[in-house]
Protein backbone atom coordinates (compact mmCIF):
# COMPACT_ATOMS: atom_id res chain seq x y z
CA UNK A 1 0.00 0.00 0.00
CA UNK A 2 0.97 3.05 -0.68
CA UNK A 3 2.10 5.71 2.04
CA UNK A 4 -0.63 7.87 2.58
CA UNK A 5 0.82 11.02 4.78
CA UNK A 6 0.25 14.07 2.64
CA UNK A 7 3.38 16.09 1.69
CA UNK A 8 2.16 19.08 3.15
CA UNK A 9 4.68 21.46 1.67
CA UNK A 10 4.46 20.27 -1.66
CA UNK A 11 0.43 21.21 -1.43
CA UNK A 12 1.04 24.83 -1.13
CA UNK A 13 1.14 26.88 -4.24
CA UNK A 14 4.05 28.09 -6.06
CA UNK A 15 3.66 31.49 -5.76
CA UNK A 16 2.80 31.64 -1.96
CA UNK A 17 5.79 29.36 -1.24
CA UNK A 18 8.02 31.46 -3.00
CA UNK A 19 6.74 34.96 -0.82
CA UNK A 20 9.20 35.81 1.43
CA UNK A 21 8.70 35.79 5.59
CA UNK A 22 7.81 39.08 6.63
CA UNK A 23 10.82 41.14 7.74
CA UNK A 24 8.65 41.94 10.91
CA UNK A 25 7.75 38.69 11.58
CA UNK A 26 10.76 37.09 12.42
CA UNK A 27 11.63 40.13 14.70
CA UNK A 28 7.92 39.43 16.25
CA UNK A 29 9.00 36.25 17.20
CA UNK A 30 12.10 37.49 19.03
CA UNK A 31 10.16 39.33 21.44
CA UNK A 32 7.54 37.38 22.43
CA UNK A 33 8.40 35.95 25.61
CA UNK A 34 10.82 38.41 26.88
CA UNK A 35 9.69 40.80 30.02
CA UNK A 36 10.05 44.35 30.26
CA UNK A 37 10.50 45.14 27.06
CA UNK A 38 9.83 49.18 25.43
CA UNK A 39 8.11 48.94 22.13
CA UNK A 40 9.03 51.40 19.72
CA UNK A 41 8.42 48.77 16.97
CA UNK A 42 4.07 48.89 17.06
CA UNK A 43 2.75 50.21 13.98
CA UNK A 44 -0.88 51.68 15.83
CA UNK A 45 -2.16 53.91 17.89
CA UNK A 46 -0.93 53.45 21.67
CA UNK A 47 -4.39 54.94 22.56
CA UNK A 48 -7.35 52.48 23.29
CA UNK A 49 -10.07 53.67 20.69
CA UNK A 50 -11.78 56.98 21.71
CA UNK A 51 -14.55 55.93 24.28
CA UNK A 52 -17.66 57.30 22.59
CA UNK A 53 -16.74 55.29 19.90
CA UNK A 54 -16.45 52.12 21.71
CA UNK A 55 -19.64 52.88 23.74
CA UNK A 56 -21.54 53.53 20.31
CA UNK A 57 -20.27 49.97 19.49
CA UNK A 58 -21.71 48.25 21.94
CA UNK A 59 -25.19 49.91 21.68
CA UNK A 60 -25.09 49.08 18.53
CA UNK A 61 -24.98 45.44 19.60
CA UNK A 62 -27.19 46.00 22.42
CA UNK A 63 -30.06 46.97 19.91
CA UNK A 64 -29.00 43.72 17.86
CA UNK A 65 -27.56 45.04 15.02
CA UNK A 66 -25.83 42.19 14.11
CA UNK A 67 -26.47 41.31 10.46
CA UNK A 68 -24.76 41.46 6.89
CA UNK A 69 -24.62 44.73 5.68
CA UNK A 70 -25.08 45.28 1.90
CA UNK A 71 -21.66 44.49 -0.23
CA UNK A 72 -20.94 47.91 -0.37
CA UNK A 73 -21.59 48.53 3.22
CA UNK A 74 -23.90 50.58 5.03
CA UNK A 75 -25.21 53.74 2.63
CA UNK A 76 -25.29 55.88 5.82
CA UNK A 77 -21.89 55.16 5.91
CA UNK A 78 -20.90 55.47 2.59
CA UNK A 79 -22.48 58.86 3.26
CA UNK A 80 -20.78 59.94 6.11
CA UNK A 81 -17.56 58.83 4.42
CA UNK A 82 -18.46 61.16 1.15
CA UNK A 83 -19.36 64.12 3.60
CA UNK A 84 -16.12 63.69 5.40
CA UNK A 85 -14.01 63.34 2.04
CA UNK A 86 -15.68 66.38 0.35
CA UNK A 87 -15.17 68.52 3.71
CA UNK A 88 -11.59 67.43 4.51
CA UNK A 89 -10.35 66.30 1.22
CA UNK A 90 -12.04 68.52 -1.31
CA UNK A 91 -12.95 65.20 -2.78
CA UNK A 92 -16.69 64.54 -4.48
CA UNK A 93 -17.36 60.69 -4.14
CA UNK A 94 -21.18 59.58 -4.58
CA UNK A 95 -21.90 57.20 -1.81
CA UNK A 96 -24.16 55.04 -3.99
CA UNK A 97 -21.55 53.80 -6.46
CA UNK A 98 -17.83 55.10 -5.95
CA UNK A 99 -17.83 53.87 -2.30
CA UNK A 100 -17.11 50.27 -1.10
CA UNK A 101 -15.96 49.30 2.83
CA UNK A 102 -13.44 46.72 3.32
CA UNK A 103 -11.93 45.03 5.99
CA UNK A 104 -9.73 47.56 6.87
CA UNK A 105 -7.20 49.36 3.73
CA UNK A 106 -5.42 46.08 3.49
CA UNK A 107 -8.27 44.16 2.00
CA UNK A 108 -9.42 47.48 -0.10
CA UNK A 109 -5.80 47.40 -1.48
CA UNK A 110 -5.99 43.61 -2.41
CA UNK A 111 -9.29 44.05 -4.13
CA UNK A 112 -8.00 47.07 -6.59
CA UNK A 113 -4.96 44.98 -7.62
CA UNK A 114 -6.58 42.06 -8.12
CA UNK A 115 -9.66 43.83 -9.93
CA UNK A 116 -6.87 45.15 -12.01
CA UNK A 117 -4.00 42.71 -12.70
CA UNK A 118 -3.79 41.05 -15.88
CA UNK A 119 -1.00 38.31 -15.42
CA UNK A 120 2.62 40.16 -15.93
CA UNK A 121 1.10 43.25 -15.40
CA UNK A 122 3.56 46.22 -13.87
CA UNK A 123 2.63 47.97 -10.32
CA UNK A 124 5.03 50.54 -9.38
CA UNK A 125 5.46 51.51 -5.82
CA UNK A 126 8.19 53.43 -3.53
CA UNK A 127 10.11 51.84 -0.96
CA UNK A 128 10.98 51.53 1.97
CA UNK A 129 7.11 50.61 2.30
CA UNK A 130 4.58 48.93 4.01
CA UNK A 131 5.63 45.25 4.33
CA UNK A 132 2.13 43.84 2.19
CA UNK A 133 2.51 45.73 -1.14
CA UNK A 134 5.27 43.60 -2.64
CA UNK A 135 3.53 40.63 -1.91
CA UNK A 136 -0.13 41.35 -2.38
CA UNK A 137 1.13 42.89 -6.13
CA UNK A 138 2.67 38.82 -6.51
CA UNK A 139 -0.30 37.52 -4.99
CA UNK A 140 -2.61 39.39 -7.44
CA UNK A 141 -0.39 37.73 -10.41
CA UNK A 142 1.36 41.28 -10.89
CA UNK A 143 5.30 42.08 -11.24
CA UNK A 144 6.28 44.50 -8.31
CA UNK A 145 7.95 46.99 -9.48
CA UNK A 146 9.93 49.02 -6.77
CA UNK A 147 11.18 52.45 -6.89
CA UNK A 148 13.81 53.46 -4.05
CA UNK A 149 13.12 56.63 -2.24
CA UNK A 150 16.15 58.20 -0.58
CA UNK A 151 17.22 60.06 2.29
CA UNK A 152 18.85 62.63 0.41
CA UNK A 153 15.37 63.39 -1.20
CA UNK A 154 13.45 63.30 2.09
CA UNK A 155 12.69 59.84 1.09
CA UNK A 156 10.39 61.43 -1.77
CA UNK A 157 9.06 60.22 -4.85
CA UNK A 158 11.60 61.45 -7.76
CA UNK A 159 9.10 61.88 -10.70
CA UNK A 160 11.98 61.57 -13.48
CA UNK A 161 12.68 57.52 -11.35
CA UNK A 162 9.04 57.35 -11.98
CA UNK A 163 9.38 57.83 -15.22
CA UNK A 164 12.33 55.78 -16.13
CA UNK A 165 10.03 52.70 -14.64
CA UNK A 166 6.89 52.78 -17.09
CA UNK A 167 6.69 50.32 -19.31
CA UNK A 168 4.53 48.79 -21.98
CA UNK A 169 2.98 46.26 -18.72
CA UNK A 170 2.81 49.04 -16.30
CA UNK A 171 -0.73 49.36 -14.62
CA UNK A 172 -0.37 51.32 -11.81
CA UNK A 173 1.41 53.63 -9.51
CA UNK A 174 1.00 52.66 -5.49
CA UNK A 175 1.72 55.10 -3.20
CA UNK A 176 1.60 56.01 0.36
CA UNK A 177 2.17 59.26 2.01
CA UNK A 178 2.42 60.00 4.62
CA UNK A 179 4.44 57.48 4.47
CA UNK A 180 5.16 54.27 6.53
CA UNK A 181 7.86 53.91 7.51
CA UNK A 182 9.76 57.06 6.47
CA UNK A 183 7.00 59.68 7.67
CA UNK A 184 7.55 61.52 4.35
CA UNK A 185 4.72 63.22 2.47
CA UNK A 186 4.67 64.63 -1.14
CA UNK A 187 4.17 68.68 -1.36
CA UNK A 188 0.82 69.39 -4.26
CA UNK A 189 3.42 70.86 -6.18
CA UNK A 190 5.42 67.09 -6.15
CA UNK A 191 1.96 64.89 -6.68
CA UNK A 192 1.34 67.38 -9.61
CA UNK A 193 4.31 66.07 -11.25
CA UNK A 194 3.35 62.62 -10.35
CA UNK A 195 -0.31 63.55 -11.54
CA UNK A 196 1.12 64.94 -14.73
CA UNK A 197 3.03 61.33 -15.47
CA UNK A 198 0.32 59.10 -14.83
CA UNK A 199 -2.31 60.91 -17.16
CA UNK A 200 0.92 61.15 -19.88
CA UNK A 201 1.15 57.08 -19.71
CA UNK A 202 -2.60 56.78 -18.88
CA UNK A 203 -1.58 54.88 -15.53
CA UNK A 204 -3.70 54.38 -12.47
CA UNK A 205 -3.11 55.91 -9.47
CA UNK A 206 -3.93 54.05 -6.17
CA UNK A 207 -3.07 55.84 -2.88
CA UNK A 208 -3.10 54.32 0.64
CA UNK A 209 -3.96 57.70 2.59
CA UNK A 210 -4.58 55.73 6.16
CA UNK A 211 -2.14 58.44 7.58
CA UNK A 212 -3.22 61.47 5.75
CA UNK A 213 -4.84 63.31 9.12
CA UNK A 214 -1.65 62.50 10.84
CA UNK A 215 0.14 65.50 9.42
CA UNK A 216 2.03 67.91 11.62
CA UNK A 217 2.91 71.07 9.37
CA UNK A 218 0.95 70.57 6.58
CA UNK A 219 -2.81 70.38 5.35
CA UNK A 220 -4.23 67.18 4.22
CA UNK A 221 -3.65 67.58 0.33
CA UNK A 222 -4.99 64.58 -1.39
CA UNK A 223 -3.53 63.48 -5.40
CA UNK A 224 -6.95 62.75 -6.23
CA UNK A 225 -8.20 66.36 -5.55
CA UNK A 226 -6.13 67.52 -8.56
CA UNK A 227 -7.41 68.18 -12.65
CA UNK A 228 -8.39 65.29 -13.96
CA UNK A 229 -7.34 62.93 -11.35
CA UNK A 230 -10.29 61.46 -9.63
CA UNK A 231 -10.80 59.12 -12.97
CA UNK A 232 -7.68 57.77 -12.60
CA UNK A 233 -7.06 57.15 -8.80
CA UNK A 234 -8.33 55.13 -6.19
CA UNK A 235 -8.65 56.45 -2.81
CA UNK A 236 -7.99 54.28 -0.30
CA UNK A 237 -8.65 55.09 3.55
CA UNK A 238 -9.21 53.65 6.84
CA UNK A 239 -10.25 54.44 10.61
CA UNK A 240 -7.60 52.36 12.22
CA UNK A 241 -4.75 55.05 12.60
CA UNK A 242 -6.46 58.45 13.29
CA UNK A 243 -9.51 56.83 15.32
CA UNK A 244 -7.39 54.55 16.62
CA UNK A 245 -9.57 51.82 15.34
CA UNK A 246 -6.65 49.19 14.36
CA UNK A 247 -8.91 46.26 15.68
CA UNK A 248 -12.18 47.31 14.08
CA UNK A 249 -10.73 45.97 10.84
CA UNK A 250 -12.17 48.66 9.02
CA UNK A 251 -11.48 50.92 5.82
CA UNK A 252 -12.78 51.93 2.60
CA UNK A 253 -11.85 52.44 -1.06
CA UNK A 254 -13.05 55.16 -3.61
CA UNK A 255 -12.69 55.92 -7.02
CA UNK A 256 -14.84 55.74 -10.35
CA UNK A 257 -17.72 53.52 -10.44
CA UNK A 258 -16.51 51.02 -12.85
CA UNK A 259 -13.80 49.94 -10.40
CA UNK A 260 -15.31 49.92 -7.63
CA UNK A 261 -17.96 47.58 -8.84
CA UNK A 262 -15.02 45.10 -10.06
CA UNK A 263 -13.86 45.06 -6.38
CA UNK A 264 -17.03 44.28 -5.01
CA UNK A 265 -17.55 41.48 -7.19
CA UNK A 266 -14.13 39.89 -5.56
CA UNK A 267 -15.22 41.12 -2.16
CA UNK A 268 -18.55 39.76 -2.39
CA UNK A 269 -17.71 36.28 -3.19
CA UNK A 270 -14.54 36.42 -0.65
CA UNK A 271 -15.85 38.64 2.40
CA UNK A 272 -18.88 39.07 1.55
CA UNK A 273 -19.17 43.19 3.88
CA UNK A 274 -17.40 44.37 6.48
CA UNK A 275 -18.72 43.64 9.93
CA UNK A 276 -21.56 45.52 10.55
CA UNK A 277 -20.39 46.37 14.44
CA UNK A 278 -17.11 47.93 13.10
CA UNK A 279 -19.47 49.89 10.37
CA UNK A 280 -21.77 51.34 13.04
CA UNK A 281 -18.24 52.58 15.02
CA UNK A 282 -17.36 54.29 12.35
CA UNK A 283 -20.10 56.15 11.49
CA UNK A 284 -19.92 57.49 15.21
CA UNK A 285 -16.16 57.93 14.46
CA UNK A 286 -16.96 60.10 11.62
CA UNK A 287 -19.80 62.10 12.95
CA UNK A 288 -18.54 63.27 16.63
CA UNK A 289 -14.86 62.05 16.40
CA UNK A 290 -13.29 65.29 15.36
CA UNK A 291 -12.01 66.17 18.93
CA UNK A 292 -10.64 62.64 20.06
CA UNK A 293 -8.68 62.72 16.67
CA UNK A 294 -7.36 66.03 16.62
CA UNK A 295 -5.96 65.60 20.65
CA UNK A 296 -4.31 62.53 19.48
CA UNK A 297 -2.70 63.89 16.71
CA UNK A 298 -1.78 66.70 19.03
CA UNK A 299 -0.38 64.21 21.14
CA UNK A 300 2.00 62.45 18.22
CA UNK A 301 3.21 65.82 17.08
CA UNK A 302 5.18 66.16 20.32
CA UNK A 303 6.32 63.03 20.89
CA UNK A 304 7.61 63.76 17.36
CA UNK A 305 9.37 66.70 18.23
CA UNK A 306 10.77 64.84 21.02
CA UNK A 307 12.15 61.48 19.88
CA UNK A 308 13.49 63.78 16.44
CA UNK A 309 15.77 65.50 19.01
CA UNK A 310 16.58 63.25 20.83
CA UNK A 311 17.83 61.08 18.36
CA UNK A 312 19.95 63.40 16.08
CA UNK A 313 21.31 64.57 19.48
CA UNK A 314 22.98 60.76 20.05
CA UNK A 315 23.80 60.80 16.45
CA UNK A 316 21.08 58.44 15.09
CA UNK A 317 20.47 60.86 12.12
CA UNK A 318 17.53 61.42 11.65
CA UNK A 319 14.46 63.88 9.04
CA UNK A 320 11.67 65.54 11.01
CA UNK A 321 8.73 63.20 9.84
CA UNK A 322 5.98 65.19 7.76
CA UNK A 323 3.29 62.49 8.81
CA UNK A 324 2.17 59.01 10.27
CA UNK A 325 3.81 58.62 13.60
CA UNK A 326 7.15 56.45 12.69
CA UNK A 327 10.60 58.18 12.57
CA UNK A 328 13.13 56.33 10.24
CA UNK A 329 16.58 56.83 11.58
CA UNK A 330 20.05 56.41 9.70
CA UNK A 331 22.17 54.16 12.14
CA UNK A 332 24.69 53.65 9.56
CA UNK A 333 27.67 55.13 11.30
CA UNK A 334 27.47 52.37 14.05
CA UNK A 335 28.81 49.82 11.89
CA UNK A 336 25.96 47.49 12.40
CA UNK A 337 23.38 46.24 9.73
CA UNK A 338 19.54 46.84 10.17
CA UNK A 339 18.82 43.92 11.95
CA UNK A 340 22.02 43.28 14.22
CA UNK A 341 21.22 47.13 15.76
CA UNK A 342 17.80 46.07 16.88
CA UNK A 343 18.42 42.69 17.70
CA UNK A 344 21.27 43.79 20.03
CA UNK A 345 19.34 46.78 21.24
CA UNK A 346 16.79 44.06 22.12
CA UNK A 347 18.59 41.91 23.31
CA UNK A 348 20.87 44.06 25.65
CA UNK A 349 18.29 47.15 26.56
CA UNK A 350 15.01 45.55 25.49
CA UNK A 351 13.95 48.05 23.35
CA UNK A 352 12.49 46.76 20.32
CA UNK A 353 12.46 48.69 17.35
CA UNK A 354 12.06 47.40 13.39
CA UNK A 355 14.58 46.96 11.19
CA UNK A 356 14.42 48.97 7.85
CA UNK A 357 15.48 46.09 6.01
CA UNK A 358 12.02 44.99 7.33
CA UNK A 359 10.47 47.34 4.81
CA UNK A 360 12.43 46.30 2.04
CA UNK A 361 15.58 45.77 0.66
CA UNK A 362 16.79 49.61 0.48
CA UNK A 363 15.97 50.22 4.11
CA UNK A 364 19.51 48.62 5.41
CA UNK A 365 21.32 51.59 6.92
CA UNK A 366 18.11 52.57 8.82
CA UNK A 367 15.87 51.37 11.78
CA UNK A 368 11.93 52.43 12.30
CA UNK A 369 10.93 53.66 15.56
CA UNK A 370 7.19 54.29 15.99
CA UNK A 371 6.17 57.35 18.19
CA UNK A 372 2.75 56.22 18.85
CA UNK A 373 4.10 55.15 22.43
CA UNK A 374 3.21 57.30 25.82
CA UNK A 375 5.66 59.81 26.13
CA UNK A 376 7.11 57.83 29.27
CA UNK A 377 8.01 54.88 27.34
CA UNK A 378 9.70 56.78 24.89
CA UNK A 379 11.69 59.08 27.09
CA UNK A 380 12.74 55.53 28.97
CA UNK A 381 13.80 54.01 25.47
CA UNK A 382 15.51 57.13 24.63
CA UNK A 383 17.64 56.84 27.95
CA UNK A 384 18.66 52.99 27.01
CA UNK A 385 19.26 53.72 23.42
CA UNK A 386 21.92 56.24 24.69
CA UNK A 387 23.67 53.32 26.61
CA UNK A 388 23.54 51.38 24.03
CA UNK A 389 24.94 53.64 21.61
CA UNK A 390 27.71 54.58 24.21
CA UNK A 391 28.87 50.93 24.97
CA UNK A 392 28.86 50.08 20.94
CA UNK B 1 5.00 77.64 25.66
CA UNK B 2 3.05 78.60 28.86
CA UNK B 3 0.43 76.35 27.79
CA UNK B 4 2.03 73.60 26.52
CA UNK B 5 4.01 73.63 30.49
CA UNK B 6 0.18 73.83 31.88
CA UNK B 7 -0.89 70.73 30.17
CA UNK B 8 1.90 68.90 30.55
CA UNK B 9 2.15 69.59 34.40
CA UNK B 10 -1.78 69.26 34.77
CA UNK B 11 -1.23 65.78 33.42
CA UNK B 12 1.84 64.51 35.76
CA UNK B 13 3.24 67.03 37.92
CA UNK B 14 5.63 65.15 38.74
CA UNK B 15 7.70 65.94 35.42
CA UNK B 16 10.78 67.84 36.47
CA UNK B 17 12.12 70.89 34.83
CA UNK B 18 14.63 68.55 33.10
CA UNK B 19 11.81 66.29 31.90
CA UNK B 20 10.37 69.59 30.78
CA UNK B 21 13.20 70.84 29.37
CA UNK B 22 13.83 68.24 27.08
CA UNK B 23 10.16 67.14 26.34
CA UNK B 24 9.89 70.97 24.62
CA UNK B 25 13.15 71.58 24.02
CA UNK B 26 14.07 74.83 25.81
CA UNK B 27 16.02 75.40 28.35
CA UNK B 28 15.95 74.73 31.76
CA UNK B 29 16.23 77.98 32.70
CA UNK B 30 13.46 78.77 31.20
CA UNK B 31 10.88 76.14 31.97
CA UNK B 32 11.83 77.14 36.10
CA UNK B 33 11.03 81.28 35.33
CA UNK B 34 7.50 80.28 33.53
CA UNK B 35 6.61 77.99 36.17
CA UNK B 36 7.48 80.20 38.71
CA UNK B 37 5.22 83.24 36.94
CA UNK B 38 2.39 80.61 37.01
CA UNK B 39 2.26 79.97 40.89
CA UNK B 40 3.17 83.92 41.53
CA UNK B 41 -0.12 84.48 39.07
CA UNK B 42 -1.65 82.01 41.01
CA UNK B 43 -2.23 79.95 37.53
CA UNK B 44 -0.62 77.24 39.47
CA UNK B 45 -2.60 76.82 42.64
CA UNK B 46 -0.27 73.81 44.15
CA UNK B 47 0.64 70.33 43.29
CA UNK B 48 -0.52 67.21 44.75
CA UNK B 49 -0.80 63.47 44.36
CA UNK B 50 -4.07 61.42 43.30
CA UNK B 51 -3.69 59.47 46.31
CA UNK B 52 -5.35 55.72 46.99
CA UNK B 53 -6.80 57.40 50.23
CA UNK B 54 -7.63 53.42 51.80
CA UNK B 55 -4.26 53.95 53.02
CA UNK B 56 -4.63 56.39 55.54
CA UNK B 57 -5.89 55.28 58.42
CA UNK B 58 -7.70 59.10 59.43
CA UNK B 59 -10.05 61.52 56.94
CA UNK B 60 -11.43 57.99 55.82
CA UNK B 61 -15.19 59.23 55.50
CA UNK B 62 -16.54 61.86 53.22
CA UNK B 63 -19.68 64.00 52.48
CA UNK B 64 -20.87 65.86 49.65
CA UNK B 65 -23.43 68.36 51.52
CA UNK B 66 -25.77 70.15 49.52
CA UNK B 67 -26.33 73.70 51.05
CA UNK B 68 -29.10 76.01 51.09
CA UNK B 69 -28.71 79.69 51.75
CA UNK B 70 -30.30 83.11 51.54
CA UNK B 71 -28.19 85.29 50.22
CA UNK B 72 -27.61 88.95 51.67
CA UNK B 73 -27.95 92.36 50.44
CA UNK B 74 -24.88 93.80 48.58
CA UNK B 75 -22.91 90.39 49.75
CA UNK B 76 -24.93 88.03 47.63
CA UNK B 77 -23.58 84.30 48.30
CA UNK B 78 -19.73 85.52 48.90
CA UNK B 79 -19.54 85.99 53.04
CA UNK B 80 -21.45 82.86 53.99
CA UNK B 81 -19.17 80.91 51.16
CA UNK B 82 -16.13 82.35 52.63
CA UNK B 83 -17.39 81.55 55.77
CA UNK B 84 -18.11 78.11 55.48
CA UNK B 85 -14.79 77.55 53.38
CA UNK B 86 -12.98 78.41 56.44
CA UNK B 87 -13.91 75.26 58.03
CA UNK B 88 -10.64 72.82 57.35
CA UNK B 89 -13.20 70.07 56.99
CA UNK B 90 -14.35 71.45 54.32
CA UNK B 91 -11.91 70.47 51.08
CA UNK B 92 -13.96 72.08 48.52
CA UNK B 93 -16.45 74.17 48.00
CA UNK B 94 -18.64 75.23 45.02
CA UNK B 95 -22.19 77.89 44.06
CA UNK B 96 -23.91 75.60 41.70
CA UNK B 97 -27.45 76.00 39.89
CA UNK B 98 -30.39 74.39 40.65
CA UNK B 99 -32.07 72.85 43.43
CA UNK B 100 -29.66 74.30 45.69
CA UNK B 101 -26.81 76.83 46.45
CA UNK B 102 -23.68 75.60 47.67
CA UNK B 103 -21.95 71.81 47.34
CA UNK B 104 -19.49 71.22 49.86
CA UNK B 105 -16.99 68.31 50.19
CA UNK B 106 -16.01 67.12 53.73
CA UNK B 107 -13.74 65.14 54.98
CA UNK B 108 -13.43 63.49 58.33
CA UNK B 109 -12.24 60.44 60.51
CA UNK B 110 -15.62 58.93 60.79
CA UNK B 111 -19.65 59.50 60.64
CA UNK B 112 -19.46 60.97 63.95
CA UNK B 113 -17.33 63.76 63.06
CA UNK B 114 -19.02 64.83 59.81
CA UNK B 115 -22.48 64.39 61.44
CA UNK B 116 -21.65 67.32 64.03
CA UNK B 117 -19.47 69.63 61.58
CA UNK B 118 -23.07 69.57 60.31
CA UNK B 119 -25.51 69.77 62.98
CA UNK B 120 -23.24 71.62 65.26
CA UNK B 121 -21.51 74.05 62.84
CA UNK B 122 -22.82 74.24 59.47
CA UNK B 123 -26.40 74.25 59.82
CA UNK B 124 -25.68 77.01 62.80
CA UNK B 125 -24.40 79.78 60.15
CA UNK B 126 -26.56 82.42 59.77
CA UNK B 127 -28.67 82.14 56.44
CA UNK B 128 -28.23 79.07 56.03
CA UNK B 129 -31.75 77.16 55.38
CA UNK B 130 -30.83 73.66 54.76
CA UNK B 131 -28.20 70.97 54.34
CA UNK B 132 -28.57 67.38 52.60
CA UNK B 133 -25.75 65.39 53.49
CA UNK B 134 -24.93 62.84 50.92
CA UNK B 135 -21.72 60.53 52.67
CA UNK B 136 -19.39 58.73 49.91
CA UNK B 137 -19.53 55.42 49.36
CA UNK B 138 -17.15 54.65 46.60
CA UNK B 139 -15.17 56.56 43.89
CA UNK B 140 -14.55 55.62 40.33
CA UNK B 141 -13.45 57.96 38.84
CA UNK B 142 -10.84 61.52 40.29
CA UNK B 143 -9.22 64.31 38.66
CA UNK B 144 -9.72 62.78 35.16
CA UNK B 145 -8.13 59.52 36.83
CA UNK B 146 -10.22 56.11 36.72
CA UNK B 147 -9.56 54.90 39.60
CA UNK B 148 -10.19 50.82 39.10
CA UNK B 149 -7.71 48.54 37.47
CA UNK B 150 -8.10 47.97 34.14
CA UNK B 151 -8.11 44.68 32.29
CA UNK B 152 -4.78 44.20 30.82
CA UNK B 153 -4.84 42.34 27.22
CA UNK B 154 -2.02 40.37 24.93
CA UNK B 155 -1.22 43.45 22.81
CA UNK B 156 1.50 42.91 20.23
CA UNK B 157 5.05 44.12 20.72
CA UNK B 158 5.83 44.81 17.22
CA UNK B 159 3.86 45.26 14.22
CA UNK B 160 4.44 46.40 10.48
Amino acid sequence: MKNLKLPHKQLIADHIAGLPRSGIRDFFELVIGMEEVISLGVGEPDFATPWHIREATIYSLEKGHTSYTSNLGLLSLRKEICRYLRKEYQLNYIPEKECIITVGVSEALDLILRAIINPGDEIIYHEPCYVSYGPEIIMAGGKPVPLVTQEKNAFSLNPDQLAGLITSKTKAILLNFPCNPTGALLSPGQLKKIAAIAMAHDLLVITDEIYSELVYDDEIFSIASLPGMKERTIFLHGFSKAFAMTGYRIGYACGPAELIEAMMKIHQYSMLCASIIAQEAAIEALKNGAAEKEKMRRKYGERRDFIVDQLNEMGMKCLKPKGAFYVFPNISAFGLSSKEFATRLLKEKNVALVPGTAFGACGEGYVRCAYAASMENIIEAMDRIKVFLVNL
Amino acid sequence: MQDKILRLLSENARWSDQDLAKRLNISKKTVKKIIKNLEDKNIIYGYKAIVNEAVFAENEVKAIIEVRITPRRNEGYDKIAERIGKFPEVTSLYLVSGGYDLQLIVEGKNLHEIASFVSGKLALIEGVISTTTHFLLKKYKEFGKILHDSDEYEKLKVTP
